[in-house]
């Protein structure tokens, strides 16, 4: 006999969206450096930011309120409107 | 689909295979012959009976159905198309007041107990439930093939937490559903971290998956509700490398009626409730928010918790007031709190009758909740069990005594945090260890309630995660039918 299920799912696919173009060079670009706000991250993003200026990019720093949650849509958007790209330290 | 519309008079519902439905033929018959307007439905035999006529064939069982009939015979009297009396079984008084006709059945015994109608037969009702009903239902369905395993294919689709699931037919949806009050098509959450509005019928597919009893719906509902809130985080509870879950403490009335477990092992095996309603939280996260372990959820080590951990509060034998009273909510309100934790782990005090050192025992433990150097950064909830609650009891301490006694004892020396004190590296930058005494929990990061066995003095510490806004707070919803 056939068995009927019901989907437990969301019944969602995701959409699926191009990443946006690389930058063909750094230097003359305004480039975002997120922190995150996890202990250390500004050590590593430090870095980052210096490495990127000595390639002749603008560095702009920004920060998560907390790691636990996603970035604000605010923030996100902010980002968006004021660079050309960003780099964003992910964990510890 | 809708009710068939019954004909104005006297209608009867009447199978062949019951000794009452023959027993009352020659009544129908008598009713007849007065010139009552009466109909018979038949579930069947559509010859049956022979003397009577108009005879309608309700094989199908939609009239029986959709007008509830529980017994046969059922003698039923319509007005305008609407029910306004009904009989069950052989009752000479009654049938002669509903049929408006005296005497009726003079030759039979006054009474006789009809039998059990088709359409409630256990054998037939659930497939008649998802005829009739099942159009409720508006997820999206799976049919399987002959060969195909249920509980393999739950699997095989990634519906489970690693263990079996119990396969969610229409028919089970259905009966889980009657857990609630709520409609189907309710959309209560929006689940992290796909952000997926979830519907009461999803939370009950995924309740049944569990092993959920239809009673227990309305906690996972309120569950739900409360994971899916900023102030819990469910998204960022579920991301962390971290160990910790959703832990579900149980409040008022409806723990006891629903049978949870606040006792004997309330946080290990063998409570249904227990372990079922937990699960019931997070196979909706994976399954309906999409939160997969080794995909979003990134735990180093997780634990078992993260099946199911969840218990109820032992209101009856607690000195104090119960968590949900602390958290505003009126006494006999039934709650459901979620905590972001993990564990437990064990204080052992089997010596202190004082509560001051017993209190001493309890915050040297608590010290060391993420790390002994760590301050301020994340919560616990203590179970405070029955033997160790008794010396607290008989010394007067209320849970706000207690409570401040703690924050007491864990007022710590800056210059024991500071990264590199007593040669450990981790701890807090010195700049802000340096000269001051620090808590280890801020305000409200610490959660204290009563569960467990009677014997054993030990408390349990759950330990959190991140705290307060940063991360997660402990959040409680109502739970509604």
């Amino acid at each position: 006999m056939t068995t009927t299920l019901l989907d437990p799912t969301g019944e969602r696919r995701s959409v699926e969206r191009p990443a946006a173009s690389r930058l063909p060079a750094l230097a003359g670009k305004t480039v975002a450096v997120l922190d995150i706000s996890k202990p250390r991250g500004d050590v590593f993003l430090d870095r980052m930011a210096e490495l990127l200026a000595a390639r002749g990019a603008t560095v702009r720093r920004y920060t998560k309120p907390t790691f636990t949650k996603p970035a604000p849509i605010d923030l996100r958007r902010r980002i968006a409107e004021e660079c050309d790209g960003v780099i964003e330290g992910l964990a510890d | 689909m809708v009710a068939p519309q019954l004909p104005d008079g006297l209608v009867a519902v009447v199978k062949r295979d019951c000794a009452t439905c023959c027993l009352v033929v020659p009544v129908l018959g008598e009713i007849a012959a007065r010139g009552r307007p009466l109909t018979v439905y038949t579930q069947d035999d559509p010859e049956f009976p022979e003397t009577a006529a108009p005879r309608v064939d309700d094989r199908e069982l939609v009239v029986s159905w959709h007008h509830r009939i529980e017994t046969v015979p059922t003698l039923l009297r319509i007005e305008n198309g609407v029910e306004v009396a009904r009989t069950e079984g052989w009752s000479r008084p009654d049938w002669e007041a509903l049929a408006e006709v005296s005497p009726l059945g003079a030759t039979l015994p006054a009474r006789r107990p009809g039998c059990g109608s088709l359409s409630v037969d256990p054998a037939n009702s659930d497939d008649l439930r998802v005829r009739f009903e099942g159009e409720r239902l508006k997820a999206r369905r799976i049919e399987l093939g002959d060969i195909e395993d249920e509980i393999e294919t739950a699997f095989v689709r990634g519906w489970t937490d690693g263990l079996p699931v119990v396969p969610p037919t229409p028919a089970r949806v259905l009966n889980m559903l009657d857990g609630t009050r709520r409609a189907p098509d309710e959309v209560i959450a929006i689940v992290p971290p796909d952000l997926v509005p979830v519907t009461v019928e999803k939370v009950a597919i995924n309740a049944v998956m569990a092993g959920c009893k239809p009673e227990y719906l309305p906690v996972v509902l309120a569950a739900v509700k409360a994971a899916c809130t900023d102030a819990f985080n469910m998204h960022g509870l579920l991301c962390t490398t971290f160990f910790s879950g959703p832990v579900l403490v149980v409040n008022g009335p409806i723990a006891r009626d629903i049978g949870m477990n606040s006792g004997v092992n309330c946080m290990g095996q063998g409570n249904r409730a227990n372990a079922t309603i937990g699960r019931a939280l997070q196979l909706v996260v994976r399954n309906v928010g999409g939160g997969v372990p080794g995909g979003i959820d990134r735990a180093t080590f997780g634990g078992p918790g993260k099946h199911t951990f969840c218990f109820a509060e032992d209101e009856a034998g607690s000195p104090w007031e119960p968590l949900s009273v602390e958290r505003g909510f009126a006494p006999g309100t039934s709650t459901v709190s979620l905590f972001p934790g993990h564990g437990p782990s064990a204080i052992v005090d089997q010596i202190s009758r004082t509560p001051e050192s017993l209190a001493r025992s309890l915050a040297a433990k608590l010290r060391a909740v993420s790390h002994p150097k760590l301050v301020m950064g994340m919560g616990a909830m203590l179970v405070v069990s029955p033997e160790h609650a008794r010396v607290f009891a008989a010394a007067g301490w209320t849970k706000a005594r207690l409570r401040a006694e703690l924050d007491a004892l864990l007022m710590i020396d800056g210059s024991e945090l500071a990264r590199g004190a007593g040669g450990i590296d981790e701890g807090i930058p010195a700049a802000i260890a340096q000269g001051r005494k620090l808590p280890k929990f801020r305000d409200g990061d610490l959660a204290i309630v009563h569960a467990g066995g009677s014997a054993g003095m030990f408390s349990a510490i759950i330990e959190g995660w991140v705290s307060g806004e940063r991360g997660s707070q402990l959040t409680t919803a109502e739970v509604v039918p």
